[in-house]
């Protein structure tokens, strides 16, 4: 208790608290009144309040214990298999019950604080963090003693291969990351898709017939054979396209890449150009495909070069032809990287 | 009484072999009756604590059920709809975890839950430090360890809610990875060494478990170890007050008010997180499916305390990606992500001691500000709000085109211009509201309080009755010390006021404390209640001579 005060020995013995009328000049600021006179609470003075609040607390408290028991008695004696009213069941119960052991508890314990414990308040007293000037001379003396014993001022060989020794340590902890995985090399520039894979049905398979497609019909795609793939996922993320029909004098096709298409059917990466996201909402009306992630906006009367949004680069092409069967395959891969910028891509 | 003595005996028994062992009396001399101040504001860190020990409890419940691993394998639980499909051993244990642990679903749920709490509590948390400039001397490097936490709780939630590998938390992967590409230079090594080989791969689930296990809560556990110690060695702050001064500290024992109000309130959070997790079902990783690249849901959103960040993402034109030379350059993802989150770092780092430039203050402060009396800085804070809260509108974007039947086209255009324009509109607002209100308390420190009864005075003229304030109302008014702008006098103390900081904080200073309202002094009121009662008429014309005198600068500056 040496620095800790109730507030009640505290109050009045601070400086002036009223203002010195007509005493001379007056200070340029207020004083600090000092606290106010504590104002006891019901409980303080009448036995009464006082055992009611009792009464309250151990309420709160048996409240609590049956939280408690509930929570057993829902993990034991719900059972928890096959339905999904079970398990709904289940989850609300043993969470109520839980709710009611816990905040009755914590409710219970405040209470009991508020109302119960003393609510005087206590004055403890700071310090300033900086030290004593006799303290701060003390620690100087200290290190300079110490940096004298070590020699490192009149040891500069040492001092220097130190600081050598001590910069170099840490840095081949970077080089033990090297095999966390290999180098990028062209695998960002690369799909499954080469000259003469067929364009399959995403999620069912199945080559597609080029007649079978309807005018505005929208096919998601992937190439023959990736099921087999060593990476599925991988390659999925990187060869999705979309497959279209718009009418082809809507199409607008760059030079050079006139013939990429089939009767008004064109393949474009899935990939969004922005953050990879699948670019899976087609609008049949405007040709426009959309981004749920971020809403970059592809037109695809116009070779599907970015119209909205935080994209810049056009989804890229892919490139396709018809077998003699009439079934679509690639001309060749993408000519470009697809998905997400990187540096190296140039 | 023999219980009593039994008690007792118990008592001291144990209380010997502590001290003995780890000499325990020297540590309650110490702690035990430490005086906390009381506000509600003060339980914002203490349910940001608390969430954070929720989230070990059922964070390490959860980890003995789930799998972290990508390996392939055939759903047969018995959500029917995913039944025979390939997927993850991490997405099956998660489904296995919640439908056939008890109280595994509600553990997931409440540790989803307190994951929110935590994020949200802790911003809460800096603004309220912040506005009431807590992070003053010498609380600094606490305010910086806090904000580090802060981004470190941002990254422990991400990876968390990648770990069940559904479709919604690999589309979030494939965001962070597009994130790692657009850094220069070095962004496709990154990605690669993350995430072992390309995206996905098979290894960033163990990793990220790993991360989101091991090492983060680590390093948060420890910085927050750091972070309560620098609040006992600076003892808490308080509210200004009669009695309270920048020398005491005014409140309650930690044994026993505190031990009871504060645990209890543990259980009291607790119990509502609970509460919540009972009934409000979160993200129900079996209606999103397992991950796959190709598909997606429209309406994709990332937990609340990255939508900021997605906001930011959209909002960004494409035309900032720059292709030269054979490289590309994403600035259209690289600044709205990796540049805007290192920018708010170091403004949230730097800005108590860009307030003390401009204050040139080094003395402690241990007494809050109230956010009406430091008009620049709340100002800054609510641009700094606005600013935040239009980019997480962004983030939503496209929900709310669809729920306002509005154009999405429209709304992000709108946002691109809002997003600077309006933070300044609110900074000007907000500083204004303050000065308005610290005038308020002038006008009442002068003539006290408002009573609603009119008098009429012999002369006809009607007046509305001021009730004295007493002096422990009007110390709450008038305790404020107010910063003025630094004038050249102050620099040649402090060294050459010609030097190009001593420019900088010379502007600084002017932009900070150029428009103030002075408190009432102990004349201004002896002045108001003489004057009163000679003439109420005279009264009111010398008052208002007196506040435009205190309140110049700004008068003339935006009268």
């Amino acid at each position: 208790m040496s620095e800790i005060e109730r507030a009640g020995d505290a109050h009045g013995q601070g400086p002036g608290t009223t203002l010195a009328r007509g005493q001379g000049a007056l200070p340029d600021r207020f004083e600090n009144p000092g606290l106010p006179e504590h104002r006891h609470r019901m409980g303080d003075t009448d036995p009464k309040a006082a055992r009611r609040a009792e009464r309250q607390v151990a309420v709160l408290l048996v409240l609590s214990m049956i939280g408690s028991v509930l929570i057993v008695v829902s993990i034991i004696g719900i059972k928890y298999d096959d339905s999904f009213e079970r398990i709904s069941l289940s989850t609300k119960a043993i969470g109520l019950s839980m709710f009611l052991s816990l905040f009755a508890l914590g409710v219970g314990a405040v209470h009991w604080a508020k109302t119960l414990m003393p609510d005087d308040e206590r004055i403890d007293y700071r310090h300033r963090q900086r030290g004593t000037a006799a303290e701060r001379e003390q620690a100087v003396a200290i290190l300079k003693e110490g940096a004298a014993e070590s020699g490192l001022g009149r040891r500069p060989l040492i001092r220097n291969t130190l600081i050598g020794a001590g910069v170099l340590f840490p840095l081949p902890a970077v080089f033990f990351f090297r095999d966390t995985g290999p180098l990028p090399g062209n695998d960002l520039s690369t799909t499954m898709w080469k000259t003469g894979t067929y364009l399959t049905k995403d999620p069912e398979g199945g080559r597609i017939r080029a007649s079978d497609l309807g005018l505005g019909s929208v096919v998601h795609v992937m190439p023959e054979g990736i099921e087999d793939a060593e990476e599925l996922l991988n390659e999925k993320a990187k060869a999705a396209v979309l497959l279209i029909r718009i009418e082809p004098e809507l199409l607008s096709a760059p030079e050079g890449r006139e013939d990429w298409s089939v009767d008004g059917i064109v393949a474009y990466s899935k990939i969004c150009t922005h953050m990879g996201c699948p670019v899976a909402l087609y609008e049949q009306q405007t040709h426009h495909l959309l981004c749920p992630c971020h809403q970059s906006t592809f037109d695809v009367t116009q070779d599907c070069k970015v119209i909205f949004g935080p994209a810049k680069r056009a989804l890229p092409q892919l490139p396709i032809q018809v077998d003699a069967e009439g079934y679509l395959q690639a001309q060749s891969g993408f000519h470009e990287a697809v998905g997400p910028s990187f540096w190296e891509r140039g | 009484m023999s219980s009593q003595t039994t008690v007792d005996k118990l008592a001291a028994g144990v209380g010997n072999y502590a001290d003995d062992t780890a000499g325990a009396s020297k540590i309650v001399n110490g702690f035990a009756r430490k005086i906390f101040p009381d506000h509600w504001s003060f339980m914002l860190g203490e349910i940001t604590l608390y969430s954070f020990v929720i989230l070990l409890l059922t964070g390490t419940f959860l980890t003995f059920f789930y799998e972290p691993s990508a390996a392939e394998t055939t759903y047969t639980g018995i959500y029917a709809p995913l039944a025979g499909q390939h997927v993850s051993e991490a997405y099956a244990s998660s489904l296995r975890l919640s439908f056939d642990v008890r109280g595994g679903l509600l553990m997931r749920q409440i540790h989803h839950w307190s994951a929110l709490v935590f994020v949200a509590a802790t911003i809460v948390h800096m603004a309220r430090v912040f506005f009431t400039g807590a992070f003053r001397k010498p609380r600094e490097l606490n305010w910086v360890i806090g904000g580090v936490l802060a981004l470190l709780a941002v990254f422990e939630g991400f990876t968390g809610y990648s770990l069940p590998d559904d479709l919604l938390s690999g589309t979030g992967i494939r965001i962070a990875d597009a994130i790692i590409l657009a850094v220069p230079v070095v962004g496709s090594y990154i990605s690669f060494f993350l995430f072992g080989g390309e995206f996905p791969g098979e290894d960033f689930i163990p990793r990220f478990f790993t991360i989101h296990i091991l090492l983060l809560p680590a390093v948060m556990l420890a910085l927050i170890v750091v972070h309560l110690f620098f609040v006992v060695i600076h003892k808490h702050t308080q509210y200004p007050g009669p009695g309270r001064t920048e020398d005491n500290v005014v409140g309650f024992p930690l044994f026993p008010v505190y031990a009871a109000k504060a645990g209890g309130f543990f259980f009291i959070v607790f119990g509502v997180i609970a509460l919540i997790s009972a009934l409000v079902s979160i993200n129900p990783i079996w209606a999103y499916g397992a991950y796959d690249p190709s598909p997606v849901t429209a309406g994709s959103q990332p937990d609340w305390y990255m939508g900021w960040l997605d906001g930011a993402v959209r909002l960004m034109p494409g035309w900032t990606e720059i292709s030269a030379f054979g490289y590309t350059l994403s600035l259209n993802i690289f600044i709205p992500t990796t540049v805007i989150i290192l920018f708010v770092m170091a403004a949230l780092v730097a800005y108590p001691y860009l307030e003390q430039i401009a204050t040139g203050d080094k003395r402690e402060h241990h007494l809050l500000d109230r956010p009406r009396n430091a008009p620049t800085r709340t100002g800054l804070g609510v641009m700094a709000i606005t600013f935040y809260v239009l980019l997480w509108i962004s983030g939503g974007n496209d929900i709310i085109a669809h729920i306002m039947q509005l154009s999405i086209n429209d709304i992000t255009r709108f946002l691109r211009v809002a997003l600077f324009v309006l933070p300044a509109v609110a900074f000007v607002v907000t500083k204004r509201i303050c000065l308005g209100l610290q005038r308020k308390d002038r006008e009442k420190a002068l003539h006290g309080r408002e009573t609603g009864r009119i008098v009429r005075l012999p002369h006809g003229e009607f007046i509305e009755v001021h009730a004295p304030l007493s002096d422990l109302e009007r110390w709450t008014l008038v305790q404020h010390e107010v910063n003025r702008p630094m004038e050249i006098e102050d620099r040649v103390d402090a060294g050459n006021p010609d030097t190009l900081y001593g420019k900088f904080q010379r502007r600084l200073s002017k932009f900070y404390f150029e428009d103030r309202v002075e408190p009432v002094t102990p004349a201004e009121v002896e002045a108001a209640h003489s004057h009163g009662e000679l003439d109420a008429g005279e009264q009111m014309a010398s008052v208002e001579e007196k506040e435009n005198a205190a309140i110049g600068t700004s008068q003339t500056l935006h009268g």
